[in-house]
């Protein structure tokens, strides 16, 4: 089409490529800039995505391994199935968007960029997630999540939508959080969440928002925005910046 | 300001007696107001009714910040000999402990190491000389190799016999000049001079410094080559340009102090420079989780080992530290085999910036005993090449450093001998943020009071003292090389420990 430049795409067949080779190769195609690389037969690879110094696009047909963008930054990752253990650990900006489920630990000490995922997810997700300045992280699960999601939360937006009405099953949710908010969709019981997350309904300027960040993750899914808005929200949001303050005496 | 005889956070009475006496010779003083500035808890103050200085005796530490810089030496502080009735029970620690719970219904916290009488066994091993049979090497003539490398070393190495190159790949490599690195303290815990001092002085002396799980502040970048990057529980800081600047990446699953708990940096002490450095708000609780909560288990450990090593190109050694417990030498051995590179063991006396007391004192093995039997564990098993040995944990000076080599350590951690070196005189106080040496504080006031330049002077100056005697007392045994003495327990003899101890570090008793 006249006008638009082509972009530079590569494309790997990654079946039974093993993990370093596969990243070294990911390394190279970046540094040889090209900025849409497609891997195909993607079979448990760890660290896809870890240690990539440009910003480029990264479309997953399979199944990534473990840590998939550990501490990366700036990517724009596309899973065609299933994330892995440790989805995001520790990313500090980009977006990954999963059109499937992921495991536990989803975004442990994300400090920025978005992770969208279109159904469930494991325990632990969004644990420790942290802000840092005009850095937020966000993850929307269009599933539920498991025990613990969200506990230490420290930062950042994490949204549970329960789309198909299952009923959110998650226990000790947001346990020691101390900073970020959570938003639920539908309804969940006081006994589900820990003792350091206070629950009210978000404000309208916050339902704003939210919805704002929900109309970029229809958009992905290709999903009704007015449908997922029509149900109610809570906001769950930590009681005290300082939960642990007074347990010691100096 | 509220009176300092009652608790501060219930306000209730305090019935602890005061621990120490400021001594003020009156005819000395000159009323400067010296110790008024130099004091970090408020103990002097001018009674400016009668123009002179008195005491608030009961808020001294002892940290002896006004006695070093009276200039009439005027000052003394002595313990309150306040005697209790005699008990072997009920100490007055003891007592003290459980009325301060009684008035504050915390955690008791604390700072340092454990003070308390465990027996230190370095001061029952005592070193071989040579004489006449094997003749000691006169370290002033000859030279004496301290260089250690650290990293995992190959299972075996070719070399190509005609141009005599390696050509077994190897894994990367630090050198050191000495084997001694200064260990993690974060910033945070210390004050950003602190940091900068350790920083020098490791490149100065060619070893290295630990960042701790602080985060690193750009300023010290320049110093990545001789620096360990910490990556712990609240990942703080941790970003891709961290992990590049460090020489080597150090994931730290526990501490002597307080093995299986994480930490808890208040949010009084995150100032602007702390936040930016763990990229946290100001003000906030800094809670690092007791676990790794990616980490359940060794191949989990791998699991971020590999991701470290990927996202660094291999490039860079990384290292896992845990506390000594007693379990410490099959966790070495699940740690070693999980890809580490070195495994950095902190004994039972290792310190801290603020710990739970009751952990701090009782939780943890002496790293002589854990060392000995890591160290064995590996070789048994075949894999003490895969990874260094690094000890911390109580490390007073050259003697046990070289001790610690014998027993099987490639190098040793020091932080408290480092923190003394600069100034701290062991008031275990680090937790209130107030000291008055401007170590462990972020009051820019108590801060600055650190010069970097004269404080890498001393660091420098430590470790020059130090390893000019370990090159003494090892051209006294008759060796010429650091490496020779690693892990040869017999130029070790025990005094006054039982069989079952000298079974587990591997030592003869004296005279035999």
């Amino acid at each position: 089409m006249a006008g638009i430049t082509a972009t530079k795409t590569l494309t790997i067949d990654a079946g039974g490529v093993y993990y370093r080779e596969l990243n070294a190769r990911l390394r190279e195609a970046t540094e040889q800039g090209y900025e849409r690389i497609e891997l195909y037969n993607v079979n448990g690879q760890r660290y896809i995505g870890t240690n990539l110094r440009r910003p480029v696009e990264i479309v997953i047909h399979g199944t990534p391994g473990n840590d998939l963008a550990a501490f990366a930054d700036g990517l724009r990752i596309t899973v065609h199935g299933n994330a892995q253990d440790g989805c995001g650990n520790t990313m500090n900006g980009g977006e990954i968007v999963i059109h499937g489920r992921a495991g536990d630990i989803l975004g442990y000490s994300m400090r920025g960029g978005r992770i969208f995922v279109r159904d469930d997810v494991g325990y632990r997700a969004a644990i420790h997630m942290k802000e840092y300045g005009d850095q937020k992280p966000v993850i929307v699960v269009g599933g539920s999540a498991q025990h613990f999601v969200g506990e230490y939360m420290a930062g950042g937006t994490l949204v549970l939508l329960d789309l198909e009405g299952r009923g959110h099953q998650a226990e000790a949710l947001g346990t020691g959080m101390h900073g970020g908010l959570i938003y639920i969709r539908g309804h969940i019981d006081k006994r589900q969440l820990g003792r350091e997350v206070g629950v009210e309904e978000p404000s309208p300027e916050e339902f704003a928002g939210l919805r704002a960040l929900l109309a970029d993750y229809a958009q992905r899914f290709d999903l009704d925005l007015d449908a997922i808005v029509s149900q109610p929200f809570l906001k769950l949001y930590p009681q005290s910046l300082r939960p642990y303050g007074r347990l010691y005496a100096y | 300001m509220a009176s300092p005889k009652l608790c501060r956070r219930t306000q209730l009475k305090t019935y602890l007696p005061t621990k120490f006496i400021v001594e003020r010779d009156q005819d000395r003083c000159i009323q400067c107001g010296v110790c008024i500035r130099q004091c970090g808890w408020g103990v002097h103050e001018l009674d400016e009714e009668d123009g002179v200085v008195r005491s608030h005796d009961e808020l001294c530490r002892a940290c002896h910040r006004c006695v070093s810089f009276c200039p009439t030496g005027a000052l003394n502080i002595r313990e309150n000999t306040l005697s209790y009735r005699r008990n072997a029970n009920w100490r007055g620690e003891v007592i003290e402990d459980i009325l301060r719970q009684a008035e504050s219904g915390g955690i008791l916290l604390t700072g340092m190491g454990n003070d308390k009488e465990y027996p230190i066994y370095w001061d029952h091993l005592l070193l071989n000389a040579s004489q006449v049979t094997n003749p000691s090497i006169d370290p002033l003539r000859e030279p004496m190799e301290l260089r250690t490398y650290l990293g995992a070393k190959p299972d075996r190495l070719e070399v190509d016999p005609r141009t005599l190159e390696v050509k077994t790949p190897l894994s990367s490599q630090v050198g050191l000049e000495v084997p001694i690195m200064f260990s993690a303290m974060s910033f945070g815990a210390i004050s950003f001079n602190v940091h900068e001092a350790l920083a020098r002085a490791a490149t100065e002396a060619g070893t290295l410094y630990n960042t701790g799980e602080g985060g690193l502040d750009r300023r010290l970048y320049g110093y990545g080559d001789h620096t360990i990057v910490q990556v712990a529980s609240g990942r703080f800081g941790v970003h891709q340009d961290y992990l590049d600047v460090g020489r080597a990446i150090e994931i730290k699953i526990g501490q002597g102090a307080k093995p299986g708990i994480g930490g808890h940096l208040p949010g009084e002490k995150v100032s602007a420079d702390v936040a930016a450095t763990r990229m946290i708000p100001r003000g906030t609780d800094a809670l690092s989780p007791a676990p790794h909560h990616d980490i359940y288990s060794i191949e989990d450990l791998a699991q971020l080992i590999y991701a470290l090593k990927e996202a660094t190109n291999y490039s860079k050694p990384v290292g896992v530290k845990i506390a000594a417990v007693h379990n410490a030498a099959a966790i070495a051995s699940g740690v070693v085999r999980a890809g580490a590179d070195y495994v950095a063991l902190d004994g039972l006396r290792g310190a801290t910036g603020a710990a739970p007391k009751v952990i701090r004192d009782n939780v943890g093995i002496p790293i002589e005993l854990a060392l000995a039997s890591v160290d064995r564990r590996l070789r048994q098993e075949g894999i003490r090449n895969r990874a260094s040995i690094v000890v911390g944990g109580g490390i007073r000076n050259s003697g046990d450093v070289i001790k610690a080599i014998a027993l099987g350590a490639d190098v040793v951690y020091i932080a408290t001998a480092a923190l003394i070196a600069i100034g701290c005189h062991v008031c275990q106080s680090c937790h209130t943020g107030r000291c008055s040496w401007g170590i462990s504080t972020t009051d820019p006031y108590l801060a600055k009071r650190i010069n970097p330049d004269i404080a890498t002077r001393r660091l420098v100056n430590l470790l020059r003292g130090w390893s000019l005697e370990i090159k003494e007392m090892l051209g006294g045994m008759g060796i010429n090389a650091l490496e020779s003495l690693r892990g040869n327990r017999l130029h070790l003899r025990a005094v006054g420990l039982t069989e079952a101890e000298m079974n587990i570090l591997g030592v003869r008793p004296a005279g035999s």
